[in-house]
């Protein structure tokens, strides 16, 4: 790697991006993208040109002017069914953010709020949950439950709480001891008005930004429970199980090319937009790890 | 290494001298044995969920171990209950479940018909081959592109080296190996395909278990480079995801000590950019690198089972996905206690390491 000297003097410029950020071209790919994935989702039916799940005598086409992305080894139109895919994915992976988030929020919240050992079990027991990692973990409980979206759902959220808890916990901590909090409690306020009042503006933002990085986490954990066969059943149109299919059908690359380019590209975008919202709002959590 | 050591010169059962003898030992090993108490009560912790899970198994494990004809027999159904001890109350039944593990019974394996110990004995170096590999490759890059980001912060390679980190953290594991093995092995040619050795080798006399180590010792060069060329592909697919997130870590951490005083001071004096970058700047960074690489490394072992499913890889994860899709919880429930175990082992020497790079950071 080699630095030369002039390249350094940029090191020390300390404008910070100063545009906002709608105004960021990353940014702005990332929300055109999702609201591209979303209209898809809604318009599904109008869209694709056959139906998802019917089957036709012509099998394992390549993509040709009729079926765009080709066909399955049911005659299937996979353009229709990556569309229809949409309508499958977003929605759970939207699940499973917004019950991870706020059963993550309310116990990293109790924790950070009344300590003491309440904290200490709390927080040991998101320790624990991190020590698996998240897919096995998720396997297990699917095992245990049986194979299905819905269970699959359950599962990761029992692995993912634990990162929003930190997260709050952390920054709870710090707004606690803030003059406007112990003014609040001296005026007599209850410990859920000025969570509610007085922390919940202040955590919004970063769970906002949390939120939409999880997001791409969350369709990617989900089409893998999928693609190993413990998320969505056949003959749903799942990315994720389309593209392990087509993985039966080596050589015929278009069964998993197409399917997992729609995973690829709505992580994509969420992470676009996540980490550019993380810089304008959140420059604390700018280093958090996930 | 125990409590009892470290009351050494005091009178057992007295506090105030066992808290002096406390504090008087190295803030080294007083770290370290408040980290090795910490795992074993996360080690209990994670078999207390592994035991619960096994409890919300769907069906009667009575009626799966006996077979239909023994288990319409009451009198045989009660003396399998007081024989593996499940007419006992839960904490006593957990408590013979521990008592299993410690002596390294893990259950028998539906699918393999084998001990659960003896199959990951058999599927465990295979993915430990295969994280090194992909670690390895992941820590160079990662820091390589993370160095670059940083010292050309806002240019252009920052923001090509944005786009590419945030590639990597998003593509779907399983798809890219597909795609890579359409590629690399179908189309070009340049990779062996999927397994660990061409078809029909014979593995290496096995001593570690890592084929490429193991056919070293034994001085097989052919199948060193037979066992490694297998090991590119996947090694590198794994590291995709790590890649992202070590480059995105290493950027933040290097932006912090870049502006540091000292950085400032060394370019003053004259030192070139290079020196500065790579000892002033990279090596307090590196702490951080190191420990964020600790909890990749788990991460990697979970990303394992979906690429391992892809290549054929005989490790871990191939076992966690085939018992996965028979439902075989015990399987499960083996490879997530032993991940977790390797888990809690690797941030502990994370954490110890960080020590010897930052001689700053006190432990303790």
């Amino acid at each position: 790697m080699s630095v030369s000297d002039s390249d350094f003097s940029k090191i020390h410029r300390r404008t910070r991006r100063p545009r906002s950020v709608w105004l960021q071209p990353l940014g702005l790919i990332g929300v055109a993208v999702l609201i591209g994935f979303i209209l898809m989702a809604i318009f599904a039916d109008v869209i694709a040109p056959f139906d998802p799940i019917a089957q036709d005598f012509r099998r394992l086409q390549p993509p040709n002017s009729t079926n765009w992305f080709g066909t399955d080894q049911l005659g299937r139109d996979i353009f229709s069914r990556v569309v229809h895919g949409a309508r499958i994915s977003l929605p759970y992976a939207a699940q499973l953010v917004i019950l991870s988030a706020a059963i993550g929020t309310i116990l990293g919240a109790i924790a950070g709020y009344f300590g003491g050992w309440v904290d200490g079990v709390i927080m040991r027991a998101a320790d624990l949950v991190m020590a698996f990692p998240d897919i096995i973990l998720a396997m297990a409980v699917v095992a245990a439950l049986g194979p299905s979206l819905f269970n699959a759902v359950l599962a990761v959220v029992v692995v993912s709480w634990p990162v929003y808890a930190r997260v709050i916990r952390a920054m709870i901590l710090s707004i606690r001891e803030e003059a406007y909090m112990q003014s609040s409690r001296l005026l007599g306020a209850s410990s859920a008005r000025a969570l509610w009042v007085d922390v919940r503006p202040n955590v919004a933002g970063p769970l906002v930004v949390l939120g939409t990085l999880e997001y791409g986490h969350a369709v990617l954990i989900l089409s893998g429970l999928s693609f190993l066969g413990l998320g969505a059943q056949p003959p749903d149109a799942e990315w994720g199980s389309m593209v392990s299919e087509g993985a039966k059908y080596f050589d015929l690359w278009w069964m998993s090319v197409f399917p997992g380019l729609a995973i690829l590209g709505v992580v994509l975008g969420a992470n676009f937009l996540g980490d550019t919202l993380r810089d304008a709002l959140d420059p604390l959590a700018a280093r958090r790890f996930r | 290494m125990s409590f009892e050591d470290t009351r050494a010169g005091g009178q057992p059962g007295s506090p105030a001298l066992a808290v002096r003898a406390w504090f008087a030992l190295p803030g080294l090993l007083r770290f370290s044995i408040r980290r090795v108490i910490t795992g074993v009560f996360l080690c209990i912790g994670v078999t207390l969920i592994a035991f619960l899970l096994t409890l919300v198994v769907p069906g009667d494990p009575v009626a799966a171990s006996l077979g239909d004809v023994a288990a319409d027999d009451p009198v045989i159904v009660a003396a399998f209950r007081e024989r593996y001890g499940l007419d006992k109350p839960l904490p006593e039944q957990y408590l013979i479940y521990v008592t299993g593990l410690l002596q390294g019974d893990l259950g028998t394996s539906l699918n393999t018909r084998r001990p659960v110990l003896d199959d990951l004995r058999q599927f465990l170096p295979a993915t430990i081959e295969l994280s090194i590999a992909a670690m390895t490759v992941a820590m160079v890059l990662g820091v390589a592109l993370g160095v670059i980001a940083a010292v050309y912060r806002d240019g252009w390679p920052d923001q090509a080296i944005r786009v590419i980190s945030l590639a990597g953290v998003s593509v779907p594991t399983f798809w890219l190996s597909l795609v890579c093995l359409y590629v690399f092995f179908y189309l070009l040619g340049w990779s062996p395909g999927v397994g660990r050795l061409p078809p029909g080798a014979l593995a290496p006399q096995a001593v570690t278990g890592m084929y490429s180590v193991d056919a070293a010792l034994a001085g097989d060069w052919e199948k060193v480079g037979d066992a490694l060329a297998h090991l590119a592909l996947p090694a590198l697919v794994l590291a995709v995801y790590t890649i992202g997130a070590i480059t995105r870590f290493t950027r933040a951490s290097m932006l912090e000590t870049l502006e540091q005083d000292y950085v400032r001071s060394a370019r003053a004096k004259g030192l070139p950019a290079r020196v500065v970058v790579m000892r002033h700047a990279l090596r307090p960074a590196l702490a951080a690198i190191v420990t964020v690489s600790g909890l990749a490394f788990g991460r990697m072992l979970g990303g394992a089972v979906l690429v391992e499913s892809v290549f054929s890889w005989p490790g871990l994860g191939e076992y966690a996905y085939r018992s996965a899709l028979s439902l075989d919880l015990r399987a499960i429930m083996g490879v997530s206690l032993v991940i977790a175990i390797v888990y809690i082992l690797v941030n502990l020497v994370v954490d110890l390491l960080y020590a010897v790079i930052d001689p700053r950071i006190r432990l303790g």
